[in-house]
């Protein structure tokens, strides 16, 4: 399985560590915040809400190293606007990966 | 410097776009937007070249904000979903579209785009001033006639008409001198007389109050006469 990493973010701040303290405290503050919104969509059922956020998800799972995440990302995007959450189990895998890695920088 | 602007609902995003044109030194970002809706009003008063802009957005994306500007500036579409390429291409202003996450290459072949683009259309417009420049589109019985401005030798009022006469042929049209005069350059045409213009470039010789434009003899009336001598080169 892929784990989160800062490959992405190294290449294009290119020792730039004031642009990568900024990322990655954008990371720290929006990503629990997204999170908490999609569990809460979800719970409610309201599958529109859950793929706005999942779209926003999108591009931290992507800078973080996710390709396959990424994949999976769309493609439960798609089935959450076409009201079903059969990748729900797996999205939330990512998700909790990602939450972990946060913790550590 | 281009002047550009990022509209981006997402930090990151935004972020990332901020740090990738700091690496083009030919970039001046001014302004960043997290809503189309600002980023309009910011147009209404700002001169801005170039958009990077969001598509997905919530309540007004960034299909609606192209839809809604009047003569919009060049557009970089970025996006997480490949779909929406087809879309985007229908739009002029869109010059490339970029699906995140934008990594320096790619973002630096979209830059060469824009200026490849940019070069091509600077040239374009100097070609199409530079003819227009030398051109006239008359009205001859309902057809609008080109004459090549360096051709004209001279001009006669006749009338409601004038007479132009040009190394090919002789055009009469329904104008004034005055109206006519005011689309030739001064430094070439001269206004010897109330009924004449001529062209500085043909004159054969001048003797007395007049002058000599291949077979033509033009009356100078003789208060223009000084003016007339004076725009020549006199050994």
């Amino acid at each position: 399985m892929e784990s989160a990493n800062l490959e992405y973010i190294k290449n294009l701040t290119e020792n730039n560590e004031e642009f990568e303290r900024e990322l990655i405290s954008i990371l720290k503050r929006d990503f629990p915040i997204e999170y908490d919104g999609y569990k809460l969509n979800i719970e409610e059922k309201n599958y529109s809400g859950a793929a706005e956020i999942v779209h926003k998800i999108k591009h931290k799972i992507t800078i973080l190293g996710f390709k396959k995440g990424y994949e999976l990302a769309s493609n439960h995007e798609n089935e959450l606007r076409n009201g079903k959450s059969e990748l729900k189990d797996s999205f939330k895998k990512i998700l909790d990966n990602i939450s972990a890695f946060i913790k550590t920088l | 410097m281009m002047r550009c602007i990022i509209i981006d609902d997402d930090a990151t995003s935004r972020l990332v776009l901020k740090q990738l044109c700091s690496k083009v030194k030919k970039l001046n970002l001014i302004a960043e937007f997290s809503n189309a809706i600002d980023g309009i009003k910011y147009l209404n008063t700002n001169k801005v070249d170039l958009i990077f802009l969001d598509i997905h957005m919530p309540n007004f994306s960034g299909f609606d904000f192209i839809n809604t500007v009047k003569d919009p500036p060049n557009i970089i579409l970025t996006t997480s979903d490949r779909y929406f390429a087809i879309d985007a291409f229908e739009y002029h202003c869109v010059i490339d579209y970029i699906v995140k996450p934008i990594t320096m290459d790619r973002f630096e072949k979209t830059i060469a785009k824009l200026e490849k683009l940019q070069h091509k259309t600077s040239a374009t417009s100097a070609q199409v001033s530079s003819n227009s420049a030398n051109e006239m589109y008359v009205n001859v019985d309902r057809r609008l006639v080109k004459i090549n401005i360096p051709e004209i030798d001279i001009i006669e009022a006749k009338g409601d008409y004038i007479k132009i006469k040009t190394e090919t042929g002789n055009h009469i049209v329904h104008s004034t001198l005055k109206n006519i005069q005011s689309k030739l350059p001064d430094a070439t045409f001269f206004k010897t007389h109330r009924s004449y213009i001529i062209n500085l470039h043909k004159i054969v010789d001048i003797k007395d109050n007049s002058v000599l434009i291949k077979k033509d003899v033009i009356p100078v009336s003789r208060q223009n006469k000084n003016e007339l001598i004076e725009r020549l080169n006199l050994l």
